[in-house]
């Protein structure tokens, strides 16, 4: 099923509600390799509900239906000067996807890039939805305007939940200008602890980094922006207006000196280097090895890689600060039980984001809620979709 | 009157037992049952609505709160949380029947980590606590609404309050990463935690703003930042309400998001230059408050920059701040907004609706002819980069006409909003005063799917009652346990 307006959205669940039927519902499908994959009977994509609805650069504000590509977004924004804050990544090399991903499934998926440790996520800048619940039902939330606390935010739960409450139909984002100019700071050489130490120094500047990550040798042998530097790097970013990127970039190399002479690389170097850390695109993993991304308070991000490279060789990078950890390793239970438990013992989240479809129904893909949660989870589902239709499974097994 | 459910005639006639089992769960000096000490409990920031509740429970730890609402939870009582009761919406309006469950004691700092910029807080600490306790190295907690000094952060949470500053730093939502919640039934559960964005639904954006309706707040991991080197404000006022809207256009559309960027009419200019003596200009129709920051550098280039955008709109006066004291002096005027008013008016409502900026120029002149029909004065401040308006209504308590007349006129005004492609609040919450106005921003549909989310979190409704959703039977929640 492929609906072209929200009211073919609407009867195509309504129809699949009155006989129970799974639907497998997708945009473009760029991420249906990542998650749970689902059994269905029905398949729905938002892909033909597509294109720009509202665009009003001097109200921060742009709509576009589920359906809408990234990169048509992208286009509009850059042609204003503006761009998606939370910077979404594109994991099409990662998860060897072909097809463009859509807003629906950004938004979907809450995917956030680097920008994210000083910005907010994807759900900081949804501000409104239009979307089609499990009983075919049209529903709104938020709308189009920057603050707004009326009723429930059901902006935020659904972004996210990967099409398992309701179908988004069409999405509002609060948008920024873009910066004039970008620049990076890159320290050469450091282990984890220390990076990550001179990555919260600098996060904890009066000076805007927009992003912090931290690239061991093998990571860092993966960009050629910085691979000629040698070893491993340690990468802090400026994006403001031309003079204030100048005079911050100057200001953190002289207070971050301790951690070593930065280079200072240029807007075009910034933009496509940032953009790699954005793909995930450092992270040394074979064709075969799984991924997984966890989360972690920033100070902890190097004890996880450390135990990983202990207990199965991990391959990792940093962003976020040091609190987002990108691993590669065996797609095996073995090593997923390692991460899960590192994980937990840091007080942090995880996902497993890319293994073969055997793993990924075999293994918890996100961590289980506690049973109180869970038990107002299952509610939450059945008050969304009392018939259980959409994704079925695509977050945790029987949910 | 507000109109709230009944009470429980069950429940009312066993106070003195329900007292006793509050007891036997906190220590007795922090069980309140007397009609004397429930008094400062009956109302909040909406003074205009006031009922004294059947008691009031002022737990400590986690575990308390948890005791108490199982209590409650077992006994079928409805139970009102409660920060410093500085609700502008009446959020904290207990019922007869109800268990007020106030935060307040529980206003200790657990944690403060610089490195991983947060800190770890319980549900009473107040707003202004937390950037006190982390100021002295550089940092502070970014949202900052105007009841900063006293309204509490699990208040916050509650109804996601902003400030004049969200523009640069977001709303609390966006400076929270996680929660430790207690359920209706009483389970603690955590939320989130020192890390971002946890797999999973959000249940901590869901919870944010929730308005007590879901579970209760009692510790919350926030985000601090680190204090820009300094800021600076300017003001520039304009002999048109609309010149100065596509001013507010054109600064933003050159790229540049000051930290504030407030707006205000001629007759909030006029209270708050009588009260403050700020220097404001009288003859002007509208004002702009615009706030940058960076190094004294960077707030030369950017201010020269607005400046020069001002400049194109044929301001009828300017004033560039060059000192932190000049700046103090023109927020002096805007921070005593509501005060100002309040002395030129027996009473005033604040109101607090969101519109599309754009459309701006069109409600004030729409609220301008109101205030002329209903013969009520109304003075206008305006969050003008987000959209959020706050005109202030003046009336006369002891008038229960002027009162019934600015009740109608403040509705009348979130209509418009909604109308324009707005909200009926951008940052004070639906609580009681706007409940029966949802209707006007959402259908039917949409009502029962929030209620059925409420359902999922409290079956039986016994969470904040009388708030959010206009009073009907939940039937919405029958189709919740059919499916369970």
């Amino acid at each position: 099923m492929s609906p072209v307006t929200e009211t073919a959205l609407q009867e195509a669940i309504l129809a699949a509600h009155d006989t129970a039927e799974p639907i497998w519902v997708y945009g473009q499908g760029s991420k249906a390799a990542t998650m749970r994959p689902v059994q269905a009977a029905r398949s729905l994509t938002t892909a033909q509900l597509s294109g720009i609805t509202l665009y009003s650069p001097s109200e921060l504000i742009l709509s576009a239906r589920a359906g809408t590509p990234i990169v048509e977004i992208e286009a509009a924004l850059a042609s204003n000067n503006q761009h998606i804050i939370a910077e979404p990544p594109d994991f099409s090399r990662l998860l060897g996807a072909t097809t463009p991903q859509t807003i629906g499934g950004v938004v979907a998926t809450n995917l956030s890039g680097p920008r994210r440790v000083a910005w907010g996520a994807m759900r900081d800048h949804v501000m409104g939805v239009r979307a089609v619940n499990g009983m075919g039902e049209a529903i709104r939330s938020g709308g189009r305007v920057l603050k707004n606390v009326t009723g429930l935010d059901l902006c935020k739960l659904l972004t996210g939940s990967h099409g398992t409450l309701a179908v988004m139909s069409e999405i509002t984002i609060k948008v920024l200008p873009a910066p004039e100019r970008r620049a990076t700071l890159a320290f050469a050489g450091l282990d984890a602890a220390h990076a990550v130490a001179a990555l919260s120094a600098a996060l904890g500047s009066p000076y805007g980094v927009s992003g912090a990550a931290y690239l061991p040798a093998d990571a860092a042998s993966m960009v050629p922006m910085v691979s000629w530097l040698g070893g491993s790097v340690t990468l802090v970013r400026i994006e403001d207006f031309a003079p204030s990127v100048a005079y911050r970039a100057d200001r953190l190399r002289a207070d971050m000196a301790p951690f070593g002479a930065a280079e200072i690389l240029d807007d075009g170097a910034s933009r496509a280097l940032w953009s790699a850390v954005r793909d995930a695109a450092p992270l040394p993993a074979a064709p075969q090895d799984a991924i997984w991304r966890v989360s972690v308070r920033p100070s902890a991000g190097p004890r996880v890689a450390r135990a990983l490279q202990l207990e199965f060789g991990a391959q990792y990078f940093l962003d976020w600060g040091g609190g987002l950890v990108w691993i590669a390793g065996p797609a095996t239970a073995a090593a997923h039980e390692a991460v899960c438990e590192i994980a937990r013992a840091e007080f942090g989240t995880w996902t497993l984001f890319r293994a073969p479809e055997a793993l990924r129904l075999a293994c918890a893909v996100i961590p289980p809620e506690p049973a109180p949660l869970a038990a107002i989870a299952a509610r939450v589902k059945a008050a969304f979709d009392p018939k259980c239709i959409l994704n079925p499974g695509r977050m945790r097994a029987g949910q | 009157m507000i109109v709230q459910h009944e009470p429980k005639q069950e429940v009312l006639a066993r106070s003195a037992a329900i007292l006793d089992g509050l007891r036997a769960i906190l220590p007795a000096s922090n069980v309140i049952g007397d009609a004397l000490r429930l008094k400062p409990y009956e109302t909040d920031g909406l003074a205009a609505y006031r009922q004294p509740p059947l008691a009031v429970a002022l737990p400590t730890t986690t575990e308390e709160v948890a005791a108490v609402m199982a209590y409650c939870h077992r006994e079928g009582i409805r139970v009102v949380p409660r920060g410093a009761g500085t609700s502008l919406s009446g959020g904290a309006l207990p019922m007869a029947d109800s268990v007020v469950l106030g935060l307040m004691k529980m206003n200790r700092i657990l944690e403060i980590d610089y490195a991983d910029r947060l800190a770890v807080v319980q549900a009473g600490v107040t707003n202004i606590g937390i950037t006190n306790a982390v100021s002295a190295e550089g940092f502070f907690y970014a949202p900052d609404p105007s009841s900063q000094l006293a309204c509490m952060i699990g208040g916050n949470v509650m109804m996601n309050s902003g400030g004049a500053h969200c523009l640069r730093y977001g709303v609390t939502a966006n400076n929270l990463l996680g929660l430790k919640i207690v359920t209706v039934d009483g389970q603690i559960i955590e939320i989130g935690g020192a890390h971002c964005d946890a797999a999973g639904l959000d249940w901590l954006g869901l919870i944010t703003g929730s308005e007590g309706q879901l579970a209760i707040v009692t510790e919350v991991t926030v985000r601090i930042l680190r204090s820009p080197e300094g800021q600076r404000a300017m003001l520039a006022a304009f002999d048109a309400i609309d010149v100065a809207g596509a001013c507010v256009d054109a600064i933003i559309g050159s790229g540049i998001i000051p930290v504030a960027l407030e707006f205000m009419d001629k007759p909030c200019i006029h209270a708050c230059e009588a009260f403050a003596h700020a220097g404001y200009p009288m003859d002007a129709e509208a004002m702009l408050i615009i706030e940058v920051e960076g190094s004294t550098a960077e707030q030369d280039e950017l201010l020269g920059r607005i400046r020069a955008i001002c400049d194109r709109f044929n301001p009828i006066s300017m004033k560039v701040s060059n000192s932190v004291e000049e700046s103090m002096a023109i927020w002096k005027g805007r921070k005593g907004a509501f005060g100002a008013v309040g002395r030129i008016s027996p009473d005033y409502l604040c109101m607090d609706g969101t519109i599309p900026t754009s459309q701006l120029p069109h409600v004030l002149r729409r609220i301008g002819e109101m205030s002329a029909e209903c013969g009520l004065g109304v003075a206008n401040v305006f969050h003008a980069g987000d959209g959020n308006l706050h005109p202030l209504i003046m009336f006369d308590a002891n008038d229960p006409e002027s009162f019934h007349k600015a009740e109608t006129f403040g509705a009348d005004i979130l209509k418009l909003c909604v109308e324009v492609g707005g909200c009926l609040t951008g940052e004070h919450g639906v609580g009681v005063e706007k409940r029966d106005l949802m209707t006007v921003q959402f259908n039917e549909t949409e009502l029962d799917q929030q209620r059925r989310v409420k359902s999922a979190f409290d079956p039986d409704w016994l969470l904040n009652p009388s708030k959010v959703f206009p009073l009907k039977l939940p039937a919405a929640r029958s189709l919740t346990l059919a499916a369970e």
